[in-house]
């Protein structure tokens, strides 16, 4: 339309540029999480993750041979091998290496340094000679300390630790189950539900029904922060307690006034003349319901439905509140990540996959059925 | 037993028990209260019609009751109550030792800053990128990029960025984008961003504007399309510029919808929890209203305030919630 007075826009460029700096802004932090994910303590630790598809020069700790493998040489006791060889890593080109740990880059490849009665040299490739006048004593090999050019890495190292560690406080396998357990009936009971009721709202004549219409879309902008004291001591007193059931309860309720709403609007838009026809032939409303009304709302029943997953598998207060007990058995994946936030806050690699591991199931659904989703939207706000 | 199949049971017991419910009682008031035959066929259908509507409506209106109507009163009776004493009426108790914490009006303020900022910034950046990507060919993918966000939780969204924020000694390399273009540009030290009073809520805030701007510009160029294109055609005939045509002709039309996202990212920012919750936990500065709340529930564990607090939310909320109803009426009309 631009082009409709006969004048093409110079703007074309200037648009496709911004929106391409937009969109990787907006990409950029997520991106950074992903990569992460992959990359290895020690890497996330030492360069950003935006160098990561680089080599990059790293310190590494390495030892050599134990003295009990010493070789006698004239009066000399000497051990020599390769560094990387050791520690059964690949040769890597060395830049500049030390002995202490407050020096680490005090030599050059290739130099032989004096340290403790011992001759210590290195090579760049690795291979490293100590010499001693008397015998070498010690379990363990002399530390060195090495700068070298590390290529790229990725793992999914800390996918497994993640997963399937043992580790209480790192294991996001049984919060991931307990978040399907809260999820799938949270998304399922509501829309069950609203969707009788918002039948009855807009196909069913009784009174006060539009009363009934004021007080749903009221409810719409109720904080849910209101409902956490009265419904917990409630919860309690009834013996619920904190567990599943109070858990859907709460999602259910919390999730209606918008399935309602919603469900309503679409439902009020179908065609008088079917319910009608229907109704003549002498159908009740449950069977109109189940047989007509119900295949015909499909698209509005998945754009609820995605709305309703992606809130509950998301949400943190609902459980903190009603579902984690003291025993930490219900925990939910939000609130695991929360608490490695606090006790791993330095761990990187272990803090990104536990995200990504949250993220992952709702980004699946999101890209799968993002077109339910913004015809929901559009239901919901514009008129 | 495995977690896995725990959680199948559990949950095929909760959807089952919610059919259930739906079934029999349709099956009840059809075939033992009212059945559609004998002699009183026809009495029994009007009667089995009056009350079906109640059966379909009751577990809806039950759940709303109980756990949103109730407890609004609820909450209202408790921030009027002591836990000290029992339980027992204390007026404005709660409410007056709420306004002479210090920590409430820090939350108070930056809730309002929150207000101000994050609707604004969302739905303005949502209109910019809609109208960006309106006649783009890659617009569609552009779109669902940036919409992503809303796909990721509060609690994942902090987890990233907090990596960007994140902070190494000075020295040595840094591994959060932001410290990484700072010291880039700058030469100065690495900041820790979430400590630096007053500056440390606006870096909270770009998360959620961050996850909101996909929902602004998703509904804000559903508006863009429906603007009739004779008007636009009608000010290129007359000579206007792109930039008067979206500013004097797209957006005036499309005013009614702007109103709609911002209440609607108004009312998300009032309930926000999470990104402070997960982020510095109301530290350096930075606490708001349903935080502030959460910390007198589950920490202090003071009912009472916690109440209060929860009420001067649900008073910030009314003014949209009475504009809610009177739309919806207006439009059942």
């Amino acid at each position: 339309m631009d082009n409709i007075a006969g004048h093409k826009s110079s703007l074309t460029w200037a648009v496709n540029i911004s929106v391409v700096v937009i969109v990787a802004l907006w990409l950029f932090p997520t991106v950074g999480l992903f990569v992460s994910s992959f990359r290895t303590a020690d890497q996330i630790a030492t360069t950003g993750w935006w160098k990561a598809p680089f080599a990059a020069e790293q310190n590494l700790v390495l030892r050599t041979k134990a003295p009990e493998d010493q070789v006698q040489e004239g009066d000399l006791y000497v051990i020599s091998g390769n560094l990387f060889d050791e520690e059964g890593r690949d040769r890597l080109g060395i830049s500049a290496w030390g002995t202490s740990s407050r020096d680490v880059a005090a030599y050059e490849p290739g130099d032989t340094v004096e340290d403790d009665e011992m001759r210590i040299t290195l090579a760049k490739n690795g291979d490293y000679r100590v010499e001693s006048g008397v015998a070498m004593e010690g379990r363990r090999g002399e530390r060195l300390f090495v700068t070298a050019l590390v290529p790229p890495e990725f793992t999914l190292d800390n996918y497994r630790q993640v997963l399937t560690s043992g580790n209480a406080t790192d294991s996001m396998a049984k919060a991931f189950f307990n978040t399907l357990t809260v999820t799938i009936p949270a998304t399922i009971i509501p829309i069950v539900v609203a969707a009788f009721a918002a039948y009855a709202l807009a196909w069913m004549d009784f009174p006060g029904r539009a009363l009934l219409i004021a007080f749903v879309v009221g409810l719409l902008v109720v904080p849910l922060q209101l409902a956490l004291i009265p419904l917990l001591k409630l919860h309690l007193q009834i013996g619920i307690g904190k567990g599943y059931l109070g858990t859907w309860l709460a999602h259910t309720a919390f999730g209606l006034p918008l399935a309602i709403y919603l469900l309503r609007n679409y439902m009020a838009g179908l065609p008088r003349d079917i319910i009608e026809n229907a109704r003549v032939d002498g159908a009740t409303d449950f069977q109109i319901f189940t047989k007509i009304i119900l295949p015909l709302s499909y698209p509005a029943l998945a754009s609820f439905a995605i709305f309703q997953f992606l809130w509950t598998w998301n949400d943190l207060l609902v459980a903190k509140v009603f579902l984690i007990d003291a025993t930490g058995q219900t925990t939910v994946m939000t609130n695991q990540i929360v608490e490695l936030l606090g006790t791993r806050g330095g761990n990187w690699e272990i803090l990104a996959t536990a995200a990504f591991v949250s993220i992952a199931v709702p980004l699946v659904v999101f890209f799968a059925m993002q077109r339910y989703l913004v015809r929901g939207l559009l239901a919901g706000s514009v008129k | 037993m495995h977690p896995a199949l725990q959680g199948l049971l559990t949950i095929v017991i909760g959807v089952g028990a919610c059919l259930a419910y739906f079934w029999a009682s349709n099956q009840i008031l059809d075939k033992v209260l009212f059945p559609a035959k004998g002699p009183n066929a026809g009495r029994n259908i009007n009667r089995a019609s009056m009350i079906r509507p109640w059966l379909f409506l009751f577990p809806a209106l039950f759940a709303l009751t109980l756990y949103l109507a109730y407890p609004v009163l609820e909450t209202l009776r408790l921030s009027l109550t002591d836990r000290r004493m029992g339980g027992a009426w204390a007026g404005f108790d709660n409410y007056s030792q709420m306004f002479s914490e210090a920590k409430f009006w820090e939350a108070m303020r930056n809730n309002m800053l929150w207000l101000v900022v994050v609707p604004a910034l969302s739905t303005a950046f949502g209109l910019i990128v809609a109208q960006l990507t309106d006649r783009l060919r890659w617009g569609n993918v552009a779109k669902s990029l940036i919409f992503m966000p809303m796909a990721i939780s509060f609690v994942g969204a902090s987890v990233i960025w907090k990596l960007v924020y994140d902070a190494r000694p000075p020295g040595t390399e840094q591994i959060g984008v932001l410290n990484a273009i700072y010291v880039f540009f700058t030469g100065g030290e690495p900041q820790q961003w979430l400590t630096i009073p007053l500056w440390n809520n606006f870096f909270l805030m770009v998360v959620l504007i961050w996850i909101q701007t996909g929902f602004a510009m998703v509904i804000l160029s559903a508006a863009l399309r429906g603007i009739p294109e004779e008007t636009v055609e009608a000010a290129i005939v007359d000579g206007a510029g792109p930039f008067q045509i979206f500013f004097k002709i797209k957006v005036p039309q499309i005013y009614p919808t702007i109103m709609v996202v911002w209440t609607t990212i108004t009312l998300v920012v009032l309930k926000i929890f999470d990104i402070v919750f997960a982020m510095t936990n109301g530290q350096w500065g930075t606490q708001v209203l349903a935080n502030y709340m959460f910390d007198k529930l589950f920490r202090a564990n003071d009912w009472g305030v916690g109440s209060a607090s929860a009420i001067i939310i649900m008073v910030l909320v009314t003014p949209i919630l009475v504009w809610n109803v009177v739309q919806a009426r207006r439009e059942m009309r």
